[in-house]
């Protein structure tokens, strides 16, 4: 299948860009019709809510793209949890502190709490430098689970449309980096 | 165990391993006529239809992380690890060593770097310019009319540079350097560190009907149209082709037989598929297996004749053991932030290297290295992101909005260096077999003992301090602190850096050496070795095109004696 991949008129296009995007944009539609129906095999249906509220706020929409769960993040984790099992008690731990936190601080569990109250809470645990010793369980917790939604975002079409990635296609000819690429860092071919 | 014979045949030559010398091997020796079979301990494997070429990370749920066979992540091509089900290695207490093994079709030619590095003359006679090891019995003359078969044969880019001890080769045009290379190499030649186009077995002109390279930048998961070398695609199918060569996957050799006079008359293997101990005869055995298995095969081939393992006489086999030393420093770069979004996948690999520059004469250590680069806006893919909390100027983690213009931001702003040095041979680092340790095979395992000398520790020192300081001269911050002694400046452990050397070594004479200058055993002259064991000595050079020169070299050395029938 790969070397039937023609060679020739491959360099990567404008077009090539926007049928990323559009196929991103389709694909923003299918994660979240799939939201619905999928059914996690490795998370609780309480786990769940809180995975996917947690991953937009770790990555939410804006301007230029979608959001954690329009790029099927929550249904990543899960797979990853399955194919990794050392990695499960750790998130189950994780998820457990941050509903016992919630609890403790507001009331209710995290997926309940305000808004703003969801935030205060991250605002402990999201800055390791800065997050007290007392917050340590939270913030380790944290720091996988946003590299994990950073894993599964950024791999996404989604996320790979969002930052331009324009490589991963067979090229007729290798012409160096282009004159707008150099002069952004100062550099020209002698 | 039940004993099979394979149908009784004897072939001309068995060789055992098909990688980078025993593709070579079988290549020569299939060219000119002979009836070879090679024994493989792993699977079938061709980059034409295995490949996972141009795949997306999002083609997979696992989104190209790694898996238990696979520890580089899915889509590299090469099956194996640092540790193998079942095939167990030991260590000495006290020693840090990782042993990779290829268990496939092609060995860890279907792993590499593609980086193709001649040794150069004072490469094969460093005792007489430090005092420090051995020479080699043969010299880099010896071995150049090979490299420049190799070259033509393989295929290879790189550039004429006429640099001391790096010697050009018969080179296709190298690709022009990314942009963030081109940086590098200006922080490079203000600091007086040579900085030249890479050397690399990827070719840029099609050449003995491959096509060249498309510029993907996934040699690692195997070239689909054979752009670039690995032995399967461009060794053993052209062997193939002549229809003089067998191939046996799942055959794990663990012992060469010997007859009455002590001479090879075979090998005896593992069938995994069955678990079936079988027989293989042949007139001329080359092992092929890589430095310390085919140490390993050695020491298990004991009989009355040979009672310390075949080619042992002298007690050298497993002795002299090297890798090639290793450290990394990434950095970041504040004006490679938010670069202009391009291609910059180029060939797999750096497009440029620093050759060992300095004379080490002014230096504090004896031997020296050479510098690997990478950076770049790479593919995406598991592990995207993972250092945002700790970049500098970055919001230290966070989530939100905030967060995710971060991870743009800094999108190719990190480059990096790897140091890859010469070690120098010593008394406390070498391989034997473990006394009571047997694999799911029943075939005693290796057991290592390892340890740094001041010369490597002195040299590692250097690169950390080199790879800051051209870090600070492209105006960027080194990520994280330079490790201290304590922490042995970063080496990395021993067998590491998948460049073991030595363990099975050539030399004058049979008592300082298990192979003479043809790599044919002293002890028994139809037994040959043609991977990394018979190297005296490392170099600030990767070993593979130095191990097919070898190997081609042997390759003639055994057609020209089975002419005169002395085979």
């Amino acid at each position: 299948m790969l070397v039937a991949a023609p060679l020739a008129a491959l360099a990567i296009s404008l077009e090539d860009v926007e049928r990323a995007s559009a196929s991103a944009a389709n694909v923003l539609q299918g994660a979240q019709q799939r939201g619905q129906a999928f059914r996690p095999k490795f998370f609780t249906a309480g786990e769940w809510r809180t995975v996917r509220t947690l991953a937009d706020l770790v990555i939410p929409r804006d301007a230029r793209s979608g959001s954690a769960t329009d790029a099927g993040v929550p249904e990543f984790m899960d797979f990853i949890m399955m194919a990794y099992p050392d990695m499960q008690q750790p998130m189950r731990e994780g998820l457990a502190w941050m509903d016992a936190q919630a609890k403790a601080r507001f009331g209710k569990v995290f997926v309940a709490a305000a808004a703003t109250q969801q935030t205060k809470l991250l605002d402990d645990i999201a800055y390791p430098k800065k997050a007290t010793s007392a917050m340590k369980p939270g913030v380790e917790f944290f720091t996988r689970f946003r590299n994990l939604t950073a894993s599964g975002f950024w791999s996404s079409r989604i996320g790979i449309a969002d930052l331009q990635y324009m490589g991963n296609s067979p090229q007729a000819a290798w012409n160096g980096c282009p004159p707008a690429a150099l002069a952004k860092l100062g550099v020209k071919y002698s | 165990m039940p004993i099979q014979n394979r149908a009784n045949k004897t072939y001309d030559v068995c060789i055992v391993g098909s990688g980078a010398g025993g593709g070579m091997t079988a290549y020569m020796l299939t060219q000119a006529g002979a009836d070879v079979v090679v024994l493989e301990a792993g699977g079938w494997w061709d980059n034409t239809k295995d490949s996972k070429m141009l795949a997306w990370p999002y083609d997979t749920p696992r989104r190209g992380a790694s898996t238990k066979e696979r520890p580089f992540g899915e889509f590299d091509a090469c099956v194996g690890g640092w540790q193998v089900e079942g095939e167990p290695y030991t260590k000495a207490a006290g020693t840090q060593f990782d042993w990779w093994r290829a268990r496939m079709l092609g060995g860890r030619t279907n792993h590499w770097g593609r980086i193709s590095l001649r040794f150069g003359p004072d490469d094969f006679r460093r005792k007489s310019i430090d005092g420090l090891g051995d020479n080699w019995p043969i010299s880099y003359n010896d071995v150049k009319p090979y490299y420049d078969r190799v070259d033509r044969l393989i295929g290879i880019f790189g550039s004429r540079e006429n640099l001391p001890n790096h010697p050009d080769g018969e080179f296709q045009p190298a690709p022009k350097p990314r942009c963030y290379e081109l940086a590098i190499k200006r922080a490079s030649d203000k600091l007086g560190i040579w900085c030249i186009p890479s050397r690399l077995s990827i070719i840029t002109r099609s050449i003995n009907g491959r096509s060249p390279c498309h510029y993907c930048g996934q040699c690692n998961r195997g070239c689909a149209v054979n752009a670039n070398f690995s032995s399967p695609n461009v060794l053993l199918f052209p062997a193939q082709r002549t229809g003089k060569l067998t191939i046996i996957t799942d055959a794990m050799a663990h012992e060469v037989t010997t007859d009455a006079r002590g001479q090879a008359t075979g090998v005896q293997y593992i069938d995994k598929k069955t678990g079936k101990d079988t027989r293989v005869n042949a007139r001329v055995v080359v092992l092929a297996a890589s430095a310390c298995e085919s140490a390993r095969i050695l020491l298990n081939s004991k009989s009355s004749r040979h009672p310390h393992g075949l080619a042992n006489s002298s007690g050298v086999v497993g002795k002299y053991l090297t890798d090639t030393t290793g450290t990394d420093v990434a950095g970041f770069i504040p004006s490679m932030m938010k670069q202009v979004p391009h291609n910059c996948d180029g060939v797999g690999g750096g497009h440029i290297y620093m050759p060992w520059w300095i004379d080490n004469k002014k230096l504090d250590f004896p031997r020296g290295y050479h510098i690997e680069t990478w950076g770049g806006l790479g593919q995406p893919s598991y592990g995207f992101g993972g250092g945002i909390a700790t970049m500098p100027g970055s919001i230290g983690g966070g989530y939100g909005k905030a967060l995710k213009d971060d991870y743009r931001r800094y999108y190719g702003s990190v480059v990096g260096f790897s140091g890859r040095g010469e070690m120098i041979p010593n008394d406390k680092s070498y391989c034997e077999l473990d006394p009571t340790v047997k694999d799911k095979w029943g075939i005693p395992v290796l057991r290592f003992h390892w340890e740094w000398g001041d010369a490597e520790y002195k040299q590692v020192k250097h690169m950390q301090e080199t790879f800051r300081a051209i870090i600070k001269e492209m105006g960027g911050e080194p990520l994280g602190d330079m490790p201290g002694r304590d922490k042995g400046y970063g080496i990395a452990n021993g067998g590491a850096i998948i460049h073991v050397l030595g363990c099975v070594r050539m030399g004058t004479n049979a008592r300082n050496s298990a192979l003479n200058a043809q790599c044919q055993a002293w002890d028994c002259k139809n037994l040959f070795v043609a991977d990394g064991g018979p190297f005296v000595s490392q170099a600030d050079k990767n070993p593979t095109w130095t191990i097919l020169a070898l190997a081609m070299r042997t390759s003639e050395y055994i057609i020209a004696q089975r002419k005169v029938g002395a085979l």
